[in-house]
């Protein structure tokens, strides 16, 4: 994966720079030290890594701020960072750029649950914020499968989702206002405690772009009471066509399921030598998980049985209780561990429309032959987005490019058939290169226009999401 | 101007040489602008409909009847419940999805499954240039780059002519109950609706009326899905409303809760009408402010519709608060959207001058 040159100007300035940074900023906070500044030098796609000029981590608003303006004034870009566990290379720094942690900005500032929100820092960890709230009975929704690790900053930056998404929606969806510091080290208040934009919905635009925008350092997030309870169920088929079918048919009788999770016999086969959840051997297997009272979960449970039972399953298994359902989830949380531990493997993120499944995993085992690499999916079947997990053996010379280049066939292949390169990883540097897939120019211009008006001289994270070639003439202006 | 394709729309922009009047079916007026008129009811259709994907894909002319038909004929819906506009402005002529969308507009149910802009997955449209964007796609999970749909929702055309929406759609309800207490207070409905909304038992409206039908306050709570799960959830309620008064509960009544969406209360009323989204505990405060003739909460309070006098300004009454204030109903002597702060205004005029550098697309309507 190319990235841009450093710019040896800023590199030659680091002296001055991390003088001006350290006049704003603790002791502590700035991190110049070759030694120290190697802890940020990746995120969770390990395969690239690029130590920064220096790390910055501020513990507010006005720290953020002047770090800004001071780097704005500099020429200096910027790459924000929450936890780094980023698995599209998002916070992927460059040689010549300072990383803005927002760790340190964790606090909650206000919980409200007459009007249903939190309002919090976003360095906070995803799943702290329900942990702030779930004494009382609350939770926030999205959950992305990080969430024990990830931060707020990073969910906002690339509109995360998680399993759940089918019923309560992704980070967008559950964003109701932000402060946020521009390039130039204005601080903006958008959104708040009310519902809806007024003029133009600029929140809509800074979710899910990738830390391009601005910086986001506190967040309102909308807060929901937990459902009295929630149970699974687990089926398995002897065919994708089939399990997509009962997935349609689920959703055409007027069951909305929380969660629709799906996974193929090369998925089941490994996950059940690690983790032995009792799955059964088949093609297909979907976990199903509804909510609500006892009697409701019952009574939708009953309905998707029915609905199962007339498509010939090799297995049907309800969860009575906690026991059985932590069995039925057991394998697929482990699915990735599972994985990883036959191989290296690149975990992918594309989105396909529900009915075309049949069609890309016959593809996708068409094409792991070609390639002579082994490939598992887990599938969110519900909303469409798969995450095949490609094996590959990274002390293998080739073997990584390999696996790149077979994903992005795979990518390619989600995008033919009317779907879209990621459904919530976000693009980064992993995907940057097939954006051309997706979009013709004029399409990226557009996108690419938004980021002239927040950050003109982009210096934001500027190495991401757009095609470098694209973006060249802005970044060199 | 009537294009009847993206193509012939990107040529019109492009040979345009004043400023662009842009309506779907013309019922929703909000704002004023001065154009010649550019309607896209020619671009219209469901291109594509997968109900066992919950999407829809249609032109921006296509009647929202028409989507809903079509739905429902698949026991499907638009969960957001768009309004419709024509009994409160006034208007004929028929609502269309881009007029929906290019005016995020949304009904009582956004306050439990989101708004309109929430369930648009993708978008096509023409800018002030006359070039043809695609944002967005037909999935429903899609981080692919910017999300340049949600800034479409709401845009009231300044930023591109929509030629094309995809909807994500959600299954209709075996059954629906309405819950109605009656005789609280602003303030104590607005508790009574709260602690609704924070229960695990999933109302999907919450209103009070001030003065209801018979003239005294009513405040109403929706709850839908199963028959057996709607009974329980009822009784739910019942017993956690308690201190708030005895709650009737009526099966169905669809028609109240269109009327809440319509406002008709307001329709054959005088008087300037103002859609103000606040933080709902706030609400009954920002309403003794405003001195309106006739209020309504919706979305358990944060959504306040006010009726008041002809040619005021009722964000000088409102001040500094939570939230923003729309004229809805109203004549050029008052803006119709709320003023942002500067450096808000900056990135939105700096968007628009990117999008339609010439500013022919609706020009001022958001002001």
């Amino acid at each position: 994966m190319q990235m841009p040159q450093p710019s040896a100007s800023v590199i030659g300035r680091k002296d001055q720079i991390v003088a001006r940074l350290s006049e704003v900023l603790p002791r502590d906070a700035v991190i110049s030290d070759e030694r120290e500044t190697r802890a940020y030098e990746c995120d969770a796609l390990t395969a690239y890594k690029c130590p920064p000029l220096c790390a910055v981590l501020p513990a507010t608003t006005k720290e953020v701020s002047d770090v800004l303006r001071i780097c704005h004034e500099l020429g200096v870009p910027v790459v924000p960072r929450g936890s780094g566990t980023s698995l599209a290379g998002g916070a992927l720094p460059t040689a010549d750029c300072v990383i803005l942690g927002v760790a340190k900005m964790n606090g909650v500032i206000e919980t409200n649950y007459d009007d249903r929100y939190i309002r919090v820092q976003t360095g906070r960890t995803n799943l702290s914020v329900t942990g702030a709230v779930e004494a009382d009975g609350f939770f926030y929704a999205p959950d992305p499968s990080s969430q024990l690790a990830c931060a707020i900053a990073g969910n906002i930056a690339m509109n995360s989702g998680g399993a759940h998404c089918l019923k309560y929606g992704v980070t967008t969806n559950n964003l109701m206002g932000v402060t946020m510091v521009l390039m130039d080290g204005t601080v903006v208040e958008i959104g708040g405690a009310h519902l809806d934009a007024g003029g133009l919905d600029l929140l809509g635009v800074i979710c899910g772009s990738e830390g391009q925008l601005g910086v986001v350092t506190e967040a309102t997030l909308r807060i929901l009471h937990k459902p009295e309870g929630a149970r699974p169920v687990l089926m398995g088929y002897d065919s994708s066509e089939v399990a997509g079918q009962v997935v349609t048919d689920i959703i055409k009788a007027g069951i909305l399921p929380v969660a629709i999770e799906f996974m193929d016999r090369p998925c089941i086969e490994a996950t059940e030598a690690f983790a032995k959840a009792g799955y059964p051997m088949c093609e297909a297997l979907l976990i199903v998980e509804v909510e609500g009272s006892d009697a409701e979960i019952d009574a939708q449970l009953k309905l998707i049985m029915e609905i199962a039972a007339k498509h010939n399953p090799v297995e049907l298994r309800e969860a009575k209780d906690s026991d059985e359902a932590g069995r039925i989830w057991l394998g697929r949380k482990s699915a990735f561990g599972a994985m990883g531990q036959i191989n290296d493997y690149m975990c992918l993120d594309g989105t396909i429309p529900v009915s075309s499944l049949p069609f890309v995993l016959k593809r996708i085992s068409e094409m792991s032959k070609e390639f002579g690499l082994d490939v598992g999916n887990v599938f969110h079947a519900g909303d469409g987005n798969m995450h095949p997990l490609i094996l590959f053996d990274a002390n293998k010379p080739g073997d990584l490019e390999l696996c790149e280049e077979f994903g992005a066939e795979i990518l390619k292949l989600c995008v033919e058939v009317g779907g879209c390169l990621t459904g919530e990883h976000g693009v980064g540097i992993e995907k940057r290169d097939l954006m051309n897939v997706q979009f013709a120019p004029a399409d990226l211009e557009a996108q690419m226009a938004v980021k002239d008006i927040f950050d003109p001289a982009w210096l934001l994270n500027a190495a991401k999401v757009f095609p470098l070639d694209s973006s060249q003439p802005r970044r060199a202006a | 101007m009537q294009p009847k394709s993206e193509e012939d729309l990107s040529q019109m922009i492009k040979g345009a040489n004043g400023p662009l009047r842009i309506t779907g079916g013309g019922t929703r007026p909000i704002g004023q602008c001065e154009g010649e008129d550019l309607s896209t009811a020619a671009m219209n259709g469901i291109s594509l409909y997968e109900p066992g994907a919950l999407t829809i894909v249609a032109g921006a002319g296509t009647p929202i009847a028409e989507i809903e038909e079509t739905l429902a004929a698949e026991n499907q819906r638009l969960a957001f419940e768009p309004m419709d506009h024509r009994a409160l402005l006034g208007t004929k002529g028929t609502p269309t999805l881009g007029g929906m969308a290019a005016a995020n507009v949304s009904g009582p149910r956004r306050i439990s499954v989101g708004a309109c802009r929430d369930f648009m997955l993708g978008v096509r449209f023409v800018d002030g240039q006359g070039t043809i964007i695609k944002n967005g796609g037909r999935v429903m999970k899609n981080v692919t780059g910017y999300d340049l749909v949600k800034l479409m929702a709401g845009s009231y055309g300044t930023l591109g002519v929509l030629t094309e929406v995809s909807l994500k759609v959600l299954p209709d309800v075996e059954t629906t109950a309405t819950l109605r207490l009656h005789g609280l207070t602003d303030r104590q409905a607005v508790q009574a609706l709260s602690a609704a909304l924070g229960s695990p038992f999933e109302a999907t409206g919450a209103a009070h009326l001030p003065k209801g039908p018979d003239g005294d306050p009513v405040t109403m709570l929706r709850i839908e899905g199963f028959e057996a799960s709607i009974k329980y959830r009822a009784e739910k309620l019942q017993a956690l409303l308690k201190p708030f008064g005895a709650v009737d509960v009526t099966w169905d009544d669809a028609a109240a809760w269109t009327a809440i969406r319509d406002v008709t209360a307001f329709a054959d009323k005088p008087g300037y009408v103002w859609r103000i989204s606040a933080k709902p505990s706030a609400a009954p405060e920002l309403v003794a402010k405003l001195d309106a003739t006739a209020v309504q909460y919706d979305w358990g309070g944060g959504l306040i519709w006010a009726l008041a006098d002809e040619g005021r300004d009722l964000r000088a009454a409102l001040s500094d608060f939570d939230g923003h204030a729309t004229l809805i109903r109203g004549r050029a002597d008052v803006p119709a959207f709320h003023p942002e702060i500067p450096a808000l205004a900056a990135i939105t005029n700096g968007l628009r001058a990117k999008f339609d550098p010439r500013g022919i697309l609706n020009p001022g309507i958001m002001t």
